[in-house]
């Protein structure tokens, strides 16, 4: 098994379409459990974490541009990531524990191709395009069509997922990731579900997205369950429209983590609780 | 009469929490556990597994794994010659040998999906891999049964046809899955359920869980050309590891010799072999050490979990809260072999209570699953979470409340066990009593909270120990037990001897010896090895003081009754006190080569009057109604210790059995897939308590002596996993008004029974 | 495939080290370095007991490979004592009887001295929620948790 370690993205585009079975290590909180138990057995691992662009966390553009290899626990730190995007930087340090945060990276989890992934949810619902380099150069893609199901990624051979931009922040909007599992940490989601939404100054929603996790072969953004509370105040109806609009479109499977109808039920409750969540970040932001 | 702490225990350490002297080598790193051994030119060993759960083993064939280089041996069944049927102990279970071989390597049948089937030992982890590879096995895959209901059917695939079911009249002709069937009685149950004004019934069902020790099992196994061997492992108990070592491998007993390496968690389950006759095998096979470590995927595929099991309770009480009939039938997986824990899962079911009629029918059924071990109070806490949860409906049912109707039905001294003995002095009723008194207790709760109290019963073991007391050239003592440490026993122990010996703490340091050190000691298990080790030192500081009375003696030529031991000395009495001075034990360790040779004293012994140690939990939680999520929000564990030799330890055996509890109540669980295969083999889906999941858990010591033991001890590492069970599921039904009677109560079932309870009662949402 | 020539910093020492590509750090450091303070508990990152600190940052080393260790700062649980003297949560450890079998207090000591670096003063929920990702199996955490406050006291006294 070779390891190499590219300076460039072109450099780790050669690499990639070069060998047939090639693994990108960033975090490595999903590759090296994958090798130890044998799932995974690549020829090469190319190491992602020596291109600046995926180690960088900088403002462009009125928003911002986060490297797809910056750990959870480097994104907890930032001093204003925190303040803007609250559902976002919470969603990523609720993957694993203190120590899986300490290498986990937002490129690794949306790569890894689990619609389980925490971060995922919450970036969908941000609005966050993932830039992806690639040996025809670069491009951009919505995060929301990365993920085509499980363990499938719209790359193409070569391509690597560089930073995420995420869009600007109007004021009073906010956004808020809530996921269900059995213990207070350390399980994989059940059911995740990531709610941003801005509001005007009567407090009406004016704009919402809503992206959901664990409930389908792929991470949803759910139009329906946005359309559901835009132009309102989030009132109990409105909560009830929420909640069947996302229940409406979960499909998802009998685990040992969740029953259909268990993980169902649930997507509905968590959207609604995260939904109240932002609306409070969004009023006092 | 107690004789509390004979000829000089002064109580001046046992206690206290004084330090435990493997403790700075247990914080810095330096201790050495089964994994940390190494030896120079060790190979590493390999298990090749069955992926199938029930599969006949037609062929073997290992010539390509052995012609890879690198390979230096390769076993299968043909390595171990077959064992006759015959019944020893192992913990609080009967192991057959016949059993134990075919358990650590397959012979005619895989049983489990990680039946080991061959093994490699190989210059490196990665050529033993490639080699397992290469081994090339025959199956021929049979139908499998994983529930013990499906596996007591008459059309249920038949795991061994020479088992024939053992306790039934006429004996059957048929194999079956049924090992046995035990029961017990007192009384007249029919009679019992005809005066009875109230009865409950219900049906249980529990999943097997795992011990879930942080350590996986690890030995490093050194054979000679001479036939002797050496072997270090993590075990509960290396005297056992070589007694069945040299039954497997056909070596006399004297020619192994055990070391018990600090052992990283057992809680019973590190009380059987896996790897150990395995590694000796390989070693003397290819001539070299052989050190095997398991993955935590094998730990949980091929080491036993604890039995998952159906109960049926049937419980009668008089309107005044009397219970007057207690039956139960228990069916419990023992996983591929028989000896699941049913025969004491029997006999605890009832014993917190002073019943007159009793009935418990048990039933140990083979299944396709890992052989079960022994997990903390084995069989206790299923059959006492029936229990339980029905006397907790009594109390609804009789407005009576839950404490109180405990309390009317306490076993004291001088009930009748239905299991058999009359109990001495028992401490449930100072647990419900200092339960009843606490804050916790008195402290109103919210809507979806529930409070839930539950008591426990395990009888305890005493058993064959030995342990030496050494007086050092300068007076310092050298303590050697013969029980692994797997929680603090070297710091009960110390205390106990430097009361006994009169002496500092420090002054004392205890080891645990290898088997060549000391005559047999039985395992770490069964809340034995503080009650019979301290009762094993207080009878070698008893030789020790006897010993240096003589020498006193014959020093000062004074008869027996002119000198005492008392403080850490010799004393002169009446009129020789005038004459001579004291003499410590430093004084004669000075002499000691002059005045007769070394000062050793023993305690050897085979432990009786083990006193059973009675608990009663309380637990507060909070149910989410919209996902099912349960939070425990307050425990407080009541304990009897008989008496705490050093009381934080005891807490921590309180507080790690009640957690352990909480994981079984609510989110552990072993999950097969229709292929029979386990689908959570690991820490991330086989979901254990972490931090954030568990509040601060009180611990109360309460003491009442043991009369049968010197210093009144009672063992206290199990019941503390007993009474969680039944704790945690009535503070549920307080919570929610729900009986929940399938564990675990995790979310989705704690949900789906919530709205099933509100589609029926046509509440809306 | 030629092994990975790696140097490293490891409790302040410069070591050296070979090791193929597959080879975690936890792999190196047991087998290879032979400090085996740091446990295999499971190599997949959820029980802690391998956790070492990398760069200052706490990380399972079952979750890093060996060769991407290179030029790096690593912390391990024999470094945690200077010389004779242990450090405050080694010793509340002790005095708290906040071990019983022992194999992950390493790791929570490592995890604790990290969360101690970064928040000299947390809560009981906040050390419970830090230090989840340590599993122990033998104390149900009480006396952990008490440890930790004990230590973070005793530091923040100075």
């Amino acid at each position: 098994m070779r390891y190499e370690a590219p300076e460039t993205a072109e450099g780790a585009a050669a690499l990639l379409a070069a060998t047939a079975d090639a693994r990108i290590l960033a975090g490595g909180t999903d590759l090296l459990v994958q090798m130890r138990s044998d799932v995974v057995d690549p020829a090469l691992i190319v190491d992602i974490k020596g291109i600046t662009e995926t180690r960088r966390v900088t403002e462009e553009k009125g928003g911002w541009r986060v490297g797809a290899a910056v750990t959870g626990a480097e994104l907890k730190e930032h001093p204003q990531l925190k303040k803007v995007w609250p559902g976002v930087i919470e969603a990523a340090n609720l993957i694993g524990s203190t120590q899986v945060q300490g290498r986990a990276t937002l490129g690794g989890n949306l790569c890894n191709g689990s619609p389980a992934a925490d971060s995922v949810p919450a970036l969908i619902a941000g609005g966050a395009v993932a830039t992806l380099a690639g040996p025809q150069g670069l491009r951009d893609l919505p995060v929301e069509d990365v993920m085509l199901g499980p363990r499938k990624l719209a790359l193409r051979k070569g391509e690597i997922v560089v930073s995420f931009w995420l869009p600007p922040r109007p004021p009073r909007s906010s956004d808020a990731y809530l996921r269900f599992i059995p213990r207070t940490e350390m399980d994989i989601a059940v059911v995740g579900v990531g709610v941003s939404l801005a509001i005007d100054e009567t407090g009406m929603i004016t704009a919402a997205r809503v992206g959901l996790g664990a409930v389908a072969p792929r991470v949803l953004l759910v139009r329906e369950a946005a359309a559901a509370i835009v132009g309102t105040r989030l009132d109990r109806a409105a909560q009830d429209q929420l909640e069947a609009a996302v229940r409406a479109v979960c499909a998802p499977i009998d685990d040992k983590r969740g029953t259909v109808e268990f993980r169902i039920q649930v997507a509905g409750v968590l959207a609604r609780r995260a939904a109240l969540i932002a609306l409070d970040r969004a009023r006092t932001n | 009469m107690a004789e509390h702490g004979a000829n000089g225990g002064n109580g001046h350490f046992v206690g206290t929490r004084t330090i435990r002297p493997d403790g700075v080598d247990k914080v810095t790193g330096r201790a050495r556990f089964g994994a940390d051994f190494n030896l120079p030119g060790q190979l590493i060993g390999r298990v090749l597994r069955s992926p199938h759960p029930h599969a006949r083993i037609v062929k073997i064939d290992t010539a390509t794994a052995e012609a890879l280089p690198g390979v230096k041996a390769v076993i299968t069944r043909d390595d171990f010659a077959d064992q006759p049927s015959e019944f020893v102990p192992a913990g609080e279970m009967m192991m057959n040998y016949k059993d134990v071989v075919r358990n650590v390597m397959a012979r005619e049948k895989a049983l489990y999906e990680g039946h080991a089937v061959a093994a490699v030992a190989a210059t490196s982890a990665a050529i033993a891999k490639r080699a397992l590879k290469l081994i090339d096995v025959t199956y021929e895959v049979l139908p499998h049964v994983i529930d013990v209901v499906e596996a007591m059917r008459p059309d249920a695939p038949v795991l061994h046809d020479d088992l024939f079911t053992a306790g039934v009249e006429p004996k059957p002709d048929q194999p079956s899955n049924v090992a046995k069937r035990v029961e017990i009685a007192l009384g007249d149950i029919d009679a019992g359920f005809a005066k009875a004004d109230v009865i409950v019934e219900h049906e249980f069902k529990t999943a097997p869980v795992h011990q879930g020790y942080i350590e996986p099992h690890a030995a490093l196994a050194s054979a000679s050309e001479d036939g002797s061997a050496e072997l270090w492992c993590c075990t509960q108990g290396h005297f056992i590891v070589r007694a069945h070592c040299a039954r497997l491998l056909g070596l006399d007993i004297a020619k192994i010799r055990v070391t018990a390496s600090e052992i990283g968690g057992g809680f019973g389950g590190k009380t059987v072999v896996y790897l150990e006759p395995l590694a000796l095998a390989l070693s003397r096979k290819a001539k070299r050490p052989v050190k095997m470590v398991m993955s935590r995927e094998e730990v949980f595929k091929a080491s036993g979990p604890t039995s998952g099991a159906t109960v049926r309770v049937k419980m009668g009480a008089t309107k005044d809260g009397k219970f007057v009939a207690g039956f139960a039938e228990l069916k419990y997986q023992a996983g591929a072999f028989q000896g699941s824990p049913v025969q004491p899962g029997v006999m605890c079911a009832y014993a917190p209570y002073d019943i007159e009629n009793v009935k418990v029918i048990g039933y140990d059924v083979v299944s396709n699953r890992p052989k079960v071990a022994a997990y903390r109070a084995p069989g206790a806490p299923i059959s006492e979470f029936a229990v339980e949860s029905a006397v907790d409906e009594i109390a609804k049912k009789l407005g009576i409340d839950p404490i109180q109707l405990r309390m009317m039905n306490a076993a004291r001294e001088g009930t009748k066990a239905a299991y058999g003995p009359k109990f001495g002095p028992l401490g449930l009723e100072e647990t419900l009593n200092s339960i009843k008194k606490t804050e916790h207790w008195n402290t109103p709760l919210r809507k979806w909270q529930g409070r839930g109290v539950a008591s426990g019963f395990w009888f305890n073991i005493g058993g064959e120990t030995c342990v030496s007391l050494t007086i050092n050239e300068d007076g310092t003592v050298s303590l050697m037990a013969g029980t692994p440490d797997i929680g603090g026993l070297r710091a009960a122990l110390t205390n106990v001897a430097a009361d006994e010996l009169g002496i500092p703490y420090e002054k004392v340091r205890a080891i645990i010896g290898d088997t060549g050190s000391l005559g047999f000691n039985f395992l770490t298990g069964g809340s034995r090895s503080a009650f019979s080790g301290s009762m094993a030192i207080v009878e070698a500081a008893k030789q020790i003081k006897a010993e240096l009375c003589a020498r006193a003696g014959k020093l000062w030529e004074a008869k027996a009754d002119q000198v005492e031991f008392k403080d850490g000395a010799v004393r002169p009495l009446g009129a020789l006190a005038e004459k001579v001075k004291p003499m410590t034990i430093a004084d004669f360790a000075k002499v000691a080569g002059k005045t007769g040779g070394p000062i050793v004293g023993y305690g050897r012994l085979n432990a009786q009057g083990a006193g059973p140690s009675l608990g009663t939990h309380l637990v507060d939680l909070e149910v989410d109604p919209e996902t099912g999520r349960v939070t425990i929000l307050r425990y407080t564990v009541a304990q009897d210790a008989g008496r705490a030799l050093h009381p934080a330890y005891v807490e921590g055996q309180f507080q790690g059995g009640a957690v352990q509890g909480i994981g079984w109540a609510l989110n552990e669980e072993y999950v097969y897939g229709e292929d029979g295969r386990l689908q959570n083999a690991g820490f991330l889906d086989y979901r254990m308590p972490v931090a954030s999941d568990v509040p601060m858990i009180d611990a109360i010591v309460v003491e009442v002596a043991n009369p049968r033991h010197p210093l009144g001890v009672r063992g206290v590492g199990e019941t503390p996993i007993v009474p969680p069970l039944g704790a945690i599921a009535n503070a549920m039904e307080n919570a929610t008004g729900i009986r929940f009677t399938e564990l675990p109560m995790s979310p989705p079932k704690v949900l789906k029974a919530l709205k099933e309870r509100d589609a029926e009662s046509g509440a809306g949402r | 495939m030629a092994k990975h020539h790696i140097e490293a910093t490891v409790n302040g020492d410069a070591v050296e080290f070979l090791c193929e590509t597959e080879e975690t750090l936890l792999d190196v450091l047991r087998d290879t370095l032979h400090l085996t303070g740091s446990k295999e508990g499971c190599a997949s990152g959820d029980c802690g007991a391998c956790s070492v600190t990398l760069d200052g940052r706490l990380v399972c080393s079952c979750l890093v490979l060996g060769c991407e260790v290179g030029g790096r700062r690593i912390e391990t649980i024999e470094g945690m004592a200077k010389g004779e003297d242990l450090h405050p949560l080694q010793r509340k450890f002790l005095e708290h009887a906040a071990l019983q079998c022992g194999i992950c207090t390493p790791g929570f000591l490592v995890a604790s001295k990290a969360l101690l670096e970064h928040n000299a003063n947390p809560s009981d929920t906040e050390i419970r929620y830090w230090l989840a990702g340590n599993l122990c199996r033998c104390t149900g955490y009480d006396k952990i948790v008490t440890a930790v406050k004990d230590a973070a006291e005793t530091l923040r006294k100075g």
